[in-house]
């Protein structure tokens, strides 16, 4: 598959240096349909994190190639990782929100990061964004008077309102309800076929796992079983 | 002020509504900020003081050159010297005109019991052209013996009661054992080595000094013909006099000296520059300790920015604009706070503590300026946001 946004080939990784170096990760070669929503799952320790954190950019490629959007991370400087970060969208187990920014606010830190432009229209972006995630009413609200729910979802439009081509997600849910975190992936789901974007998702949620193109399975830093489901992804 | 932060940087003023968020921490930043603002604008104030009442005190006298004992630090203090080198300087070409100035400080005690100190000088009546403007027109008057002119301002004495001192209304008083009129005023005012002036004829001062001698005056005063020539002169005086204890200088050197060694020599004059620097000190301390735990209370909120790429650079900025907004903010109350103490101060010492604006700038800048190094110092705390960390 050649436009393929995340190409994986013998991806090898170690933490620590000299006699402590312990392997995270071994030989995982993989590579993931556009607009394509996929959940990588297996037991803590396995390397999902790892995986997620190499593919978006915050850890430097040690052995083995990541080509993602068509760039190789083996080698890329940190300079070039961060450009390479503004392209996809992050949303983190806990909401990370900046506690004194409102909703608005928030939302528009993922558009700053891309420089200036029109402030009427940006408005009008988050606005859609955050209305389209049911936060219509809470847009001037700091994260102090939201439920969990209610961050996570302004989390995700922090991540979607630049149009990133990917978003990894590491336990998104964990923090929610079972109720709110349903819902929260139906959404983020939803949006993603709307806009072709690809998800990776980390989860342990069995639910969601019933919303996936296709399941991951880790075991001790190795890719042990690969799962297409029967839905198609919408993009192809 | 959002708004305007905004408009400024382009950008969300994370930085203040990082504060503004903590108004607790706010306020107590500036609080610290306004606290070490005053600091130093006290001890900037009384080293003014200082610095102005070092020049007021050459106000009664006028000269191009001075010559002074080897030993003399200011104006007051230090040995006399021998009235023999004002003839000798008097056959340089080019010096007009000499007169011997003496100087001498008394008690006087007062009806109410307390003492006040009087700085006394004196000129010899006919060397009228080396008294400043406020004594010349008097200087007549001072002939008969003890009558002097006295400081309409003196420390511990009240305004009023020497307001109407004239000829015609002449005010009586005792020191030394002595009974001397006052038959005109002056105004030089308190300083730190007298509470008020007198200002008397040599004829005068020698009857009060009894221990003073006339051939001993505490310094030579001279004119020169041509003030382009005074650096000629000098030089040439010193060569002439270069065996002699005396200093020779120009008059705005010997003020400019006197000025230097009070200043920074003094006890007086080193502690308030002291108290400045503690100022200063305390300010940056206060202001980096809040900058420094703001940081690490919001890695994490950084952490997630830097993982949406946003560069080392932005988190600089926002740690700067949190310090020049600490700075400006707190600028405001430690102004405000300074007038006031500076009533008080004036009202206590009889001391014209006074704001001006070319302080006001210096302290606002130097403010700024110390925010940008708390500003970057705690910058440092940044690296701990690694954004890896963050799943
Ligand atoms: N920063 C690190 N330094 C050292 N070892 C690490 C670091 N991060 C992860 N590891 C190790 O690497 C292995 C894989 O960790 P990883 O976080 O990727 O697991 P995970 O599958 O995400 O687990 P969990 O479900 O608990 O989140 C583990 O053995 C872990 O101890
Ligand atoms: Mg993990």
């Amino acid at each position: 598959m050649t436009d393929s946004p995340i190409i994986i080939r013998h991806l090898n990784h170690w933490f620590g240096k000299g006699e402590a170096s312990k392997q995270a990760l071994f030989d995982i070669s993989l590579s993931i349909a556009p607009g394509s929503l996929t959940v990588l799952m297996g037991p803590s320790g396995s390397g999902k994190t790892t995986v997620l954190t190499l593919m978006g950019c915050l850890r430097e490629v040690m052995d083995g190639s990541i080509l993602l959007l068509g760039e190789e991370l083996h080698g890329a400087g940190p300079k070039r990782l961060e450009a390479l970060r503004r392209e996809v969208g992050f949303i983190f187990q806990a909401h990370n929100l900046h506690e004194s920014l409102t909703a608005r606010q928030n939302v528009m830190m993922g558009l700053e990061v891309h420089g200036r432009g029109n402030a009427q229209a940006r408005q009008r972006a988050i606005e859609h964004m955050l209305a389209l995630l049911g936060l219509e009413h809470r847009i001037d609200y700091l994260p102090g008077s939201l439920s969990g729910g209610q961050k996570q979802r302004v989390a995700i439009a922090r991540a979607l309102v630049s149009g990133p081509k990917i978003i990894f997600a590491d336990e998104p849910t964990a923090a929610l309800d079972k109720e709110s975190g349903l819902q929260v992936v139906t959404l983020l789901k939803a949006l993603g076929r709307e806009r072709g974007t690809t998800t990776v998702m980390v989860t342990h949620d069995n639910r969601i796992v019933d919303l996936a193109d296709r399941i991951l399975v880790m075991e001790e830093g190795r890719l042990i079983s690969d799962t297409k489901t029967v839905q198609k992804p919408a993009i192809v | 002020m959002s708004y305007i932060l905004g408009k400024l940087f382009g950008r969300l003023p994370i930085g203040w509504l990082q504060l503004r968020h903590n108004p607790a921490r706010l306020a107590a930043a500036l609080a610290g900020v306004a606290f070490a603002n005053m600091l130093v604008f006290v001890q900037l104030g009384i080293l003014g003081v200082l610095n102005g009442t070092i020049k007021t005190s050459y106000d009664p006298i006028v000269s191009d050159i001075m010559i002074s004992s080897y030993d003399s630090n200011t104006l007051t203090e230090g040995s006399s010297v021998s009235r023999r080198l004002l003839f000798r300087a008097l056959s340089v070409p080019g010096i007009s005109a000499a007169a011997p100035l003496y100087m001498g400080k008394l008690d006087w005690k007062r009806a109410d019991g307390n003492t006040v100190n009087l700085m006394v000088y004196a000129l010899p009546i006919e060397a009228g052209s080396f008294a400043g403007p406020q004594v010349q027109p008097a200087l007549a008057r001072l002939t008969p013996s003890d009558h002097v002119l006295i400081d309409r301002s003196i420390r511990g004495v009240d305004p009023q009661e020497l307001a109407g001192v004239t000829q015609q209304t002449p005010y009586r008083f005792e020191v030394q054992d002595r009974t001397v009129t006052a038959v005109g005023t002056l105004g030089v005012g308190a300083g730190f080595s007298a509470d008020g002036v007198i200002f008397a004829s040599d004829q005068t001062f020698l009857s009060l000094f009894p221990k003073r001698i006339g051939g001993t005056p505490s310094h030579i005063l001279l004119q020169v013909e041509d003030k382009k020539a005074i650096p000629a002169l000098v030089a040439q005086l010193r060569e002439m006099l270069k065996d002699e204890p005396v200093l020779v200088r120009s008059t705005a050197d010997a003020i400019a000296d006197d000025v230097r060694y009070q200043t920074t020599e003094r006890p007086t004059g080193v502690i308030f520059g002291f108290g400045v620097f503690m100022g200063v000190l305390v300010g940056i301390v206060i202001v980096y300790q809040v900058l420094s735990t703001d940081v690490a209370d919001h890695l994490k909120e950084y952490a997630t920015l830097k993982a949406m790429g946003y560069p080392q650079r932005f988190f600089f900025g926002i740690v700067l604009e949190e310090a020049l907004v600490l700075g400006l903010l707190g600028f405001v109350p430690g102004f405000l706070l300074s007038n006031l103490v500076y009533g008080f101060l004036s009202g206590v010492t009889a001391l014209p503590v006074e704001m001006n604006l070319q302080r006001a700038v210096m302290v606002l800048v130097g403010t700024l300026a110390a925010s940008v190094i708390s500003g970057t110092l705690a910058t440092r705390r940044l690296n701990g946001a690694d954004p890896a960390d963050l799943f």
